[in-house]
């Protein structure tokens, strides 16, 4: 597979991955991967399932420690923080989780006010004013007093969404903000990334095997695959690229350089009983 | 041959897996321990949890020792009357609830009642990544989440357990004094000459607090480290409460030991 | 509204934890007047003190005046050496007389005090001059066996 040239330092850069390994116990996750994202814009992750994605999200948010390598955000290499700093580097992050995450013991009004009651000294009548102009922008002000519980998964998303904004946030992280929702929220929440992003002059990460909603909104798209940046692509690239593996996920082929059989012994082998790898109780 | 180096290798592993989880515990302890000063200062956190740990627990408690002391006094009666000593029901009774059975059932139902509610919540926050997500907003889960809820099963436990002994004590005097008809002054005046405050009612208080550091400690340990699944969260529920019974009575025994060494020599 | 709801019933949960527990210390154990540092101590020694235990009553009159609070073995006389602490609402002459009793046949041992004439009360550390040793079942019963022996021997003579 081609390699993507090492990325060059950025004077534009919000975040600067350079070789970075991981794996979790023994299992290689990540293999010297190497990122730049450039502050404003919406750079969209792709790569199937178990290809790393959450774990990069990880390692950015310093939630993970990678096995080696550099991961500066806004000047600062993250792993090497100690917890202070790590924490006031996130009060500047907007996390939002696959499933949205929400506290579940919590109103949906508390949701988002949680960050504020929790990171400032408002005073609760201005708390209150700022978590309906934020609850106003997802266009959910009428169920802040619901359960998490009763919303739905494009309304739990929204919810998250404006949780994960209401601190004005230099870097928004997304993890798979599309999975299961119908197609009208995908719309949705897909055009509230891309407005959010523009109208705060945020930067945005979003992680998805989603390729054409990442395409509706996304400036840049990288594809990881063996633990790398293996393409690095416009929406326009993807498009038109003839990339087998790109082509694969664009047009979603069952199989091609992504197989569609997890490795195993030859079939026929293992049927006869000729094989001993990959055991399985008869 | 092979399959006994297998067994015992089988065994050095699982030893050595579970002196690394007591390692984890341990640090886990000293990581609540240093922001348990979180919940005291914002008190509507330790409020909302002595709430679902405590309050909810009340009636099963306050039940519970109820029957205890009937059951007692029908059996310590049983047995006293032979040597013509049912006056001293009263003693029995309350010290076999002061110094035993108030702390060591109360743990063991609140094990049950509250310690495994605690597991399943964290383990469903942990699963559902809501853990995650409060770190990330740079608000420290342990601060936020455990140790309000570790604290709540330190301060609830004793209190419960006073419960427990105070509604034995009465279920107790109902069936002696109410129902057997055993003197009613002798019943209390024999109890107050054999129960001692420090040594009886103190040493009872102390053990049931041990007990909630133990039972809110394996509470929450296991519902946060409860792998994201279903079954990975129930299993870690009834681990709580395996565990918490075990822990509870070789405590006891080391407790009991060391309070009541000499008393009797 | 709903947090004031929870004040409320943890408000009265802690209360009524503690009240039990107020039970249990005046209702059920004996965290009544004469307690701890009230009092003063009088030392008694005496020959054997049987089934004597530490926090034992002592009893004038079958009244409960203090309890027993340490009991150890004189290393020179080989006397057990009991120190009593005594309500400080009662004093006792100098001939007071301490004898160990049983409560019941089988009941527990206790101290009692017998008070004299003596116009002339102990204080704090002073010893209890006249003591009567407990019972011991097996003393009495060799004794019975003894005189009864003597008197077949009296007679037979
Ligand atoms: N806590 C963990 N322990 C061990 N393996 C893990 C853990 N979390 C994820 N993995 C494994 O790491 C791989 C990458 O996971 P992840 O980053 O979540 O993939 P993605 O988000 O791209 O689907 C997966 O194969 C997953 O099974
Ligand atoms: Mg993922």
């Amino acid at each position: 597979m081609p390699d993507v040239k090492p990325a060059q330092t950025h004077p534009d850069a919000l975040i600067e991955i350079k070789d970075v390994h991981f794996a979790y116990d023994e299992r290689p996750i990540l293999r010297g991967l190497s990122l730049n994202v450039r502050k404003g814009e919406v750079l969209a992750v792709m790569g199937g399932s178990g290809s790393g994605k959450t774990t990069l999200l990880g390692l950015i948010g310093g939630r993970i420690l990678p096995n080696k390598g550099k991961i500066m955000v806004d000047g600062q290499n993250v792993p090497k923080l100690d917890r202070s700093a790590l924490y006031a580097l996130r009060t500047r992050f907007g996390m939002l989780f696959q499933f949205g995450a929400l506290f579940t013991d919590l109103s949906v009004y508390d949701n988002v006010a949680f960050p504020y009651r929790e990171q400032t000294n408002l005073p609760e009548s201005v708390i209150r004013d700022l978590v309906l102009l934020k609850l106003q922008a997802v266009g959910l002000r009428g169920a802040a007093g619901l359960m998490p519980s009763q919303l739905s998964g494009g309304m739990a998303r929204r919810v998250a969404l404006a949780r994960a904004v209401a601190l004005d946030p230099m870097l928004m992280l997304y993890d798979e903000p599309f999975t299961g929702l119908d197609p009208i929220s995908t719309g949705i929440v897909g055009r509230l990334i891309r407005r959010l992003n523009d109208a705060f002059g945020l930067t945005s990460l979003v992680v998805t095997h989603d390729l054409d909603a990442s395409l509706k909104i996304a400036d840049r798209v990288i594809v990881l695959a063996e633990g790398k940046v293996y393409r690095d692509l416009t929406p326009e690239d993807v498009r038109t690229t003839s990339d087998a593996f790109v082509r694969q996920f664009a047009d979603g082929l069952p199989d091609g350089p992504v197989p569609f059989h997890y490795p195993a012994p030859p079939l026929v082998d293992q049927l006869l009983g000729k094989s001993s790898a990959g055991e399985i109780a008869p | 041959m092979s399959s006994v180096i297998e067994m015992i290798e089988g065994l050095g592993r699982s030893v050595l897996s579970a002196l690394a989880r007591l390692g984890l515990a341990g640090r886990f302890f000293l990581a609540i321990m240093m922001v348990i000063g979180v919940p005291l200062r914002r008190f509507s956190l330790l409020v909302r949890e002595l709430y679902f740990s405590g309050v909810r627990s009340i009636l099963i408690i306050v039940v519970s020792g109820m029957f205890v002391g009937m059951v007692l006094a029908i059996q310590g009666y049983e047995v006293l009357q032979r040597f013509g000593s049912s006056e001293t029901l009263g003693v029995l009774v309350a010290l076999s609830l002061v110094r035993e059975l108030g702390p060591v059932v109360t743990a063991l139902l609140f094990a049950g009642r509250a310690g495994s509610a605690v597991t399943a919540e964290i383990g469903l926050m942990q699963a559902t990544d809501q853990i995650a997500a409060m770190d990330m907003m740079a608000v420290n889960p342990i601060a936020r989440i455990i140790s309000p809820r570790f604290l709540a099963s330190v301060v609830s436990m004793p209190l419960l357990a006073c419960m427990f002994s105070a509604a034995g004590v009465f279920g107790a005097y109902l069936v002696g004094v109410k129902l057997i008809g055993i003197d009613d002054g002798s019943f209390w005046s024999q109890m107050q000459a054999g129960v001692d405050f420090r040594l009886d009612i103190v040493n009872g208080l102390i053990k049931s607090l041990v007990f909630g550091v133990a039972v809110g400690l394996i509470a929450v340990f296991e519902g946060y480290y409860a792998p994201p699944t279903a079954e990975g969260v129930s299993s870690a529920t009834t681990r709580t409460v395996v565990t918490s019974s075990l822990a509870v009575l070789m405590l006891d025994f080391v407790l009991t030991v060391w309070m009541f060494r000499g008393l009797n020599g | 509204m709903k947090k004031s709801k929870f004040d409320l019933a943890v408000g009265l949960f802690v209360a009524a934890g503690l009240l039990a527990l107020v039970f249990l210390a005046m209702k059920v154990g004996n965290l009544t007047g004469l307690e701890t540092s009230e009092g003063y101590r009088l030392e008694a020694r005496f020959d054997n003190i049987g089934g004597l235990k530490v926090r034992a009553p002592v009893k004038s009159s079958g009244v409960a005046v203090g309890r027993v609070d340490s009991i150890t073995l004189d290393s020179q006389t080989y006397e057990a050496k009991a120190i009593l602490r005594i309500d400080q609402n009662y004093k006792f002459s100098k001939d007071t007389i301490a004898s160990i009793l049983t409560s019941g046949l089988l009941g527990e041992q206790y101290v009692s005090l017998e008070a004299g004439g003596d116009s002339v009360y102990l204080g704090q550390g002073d010893r209890i001059a006249k003591t009567q040793p407990a019972m011991i079942m097996e003393k009495l019963i060799s004794q019975f066996l003894f005189n009864k022996a003597s008197e077949t021997t009296g007679t037979s003579k």
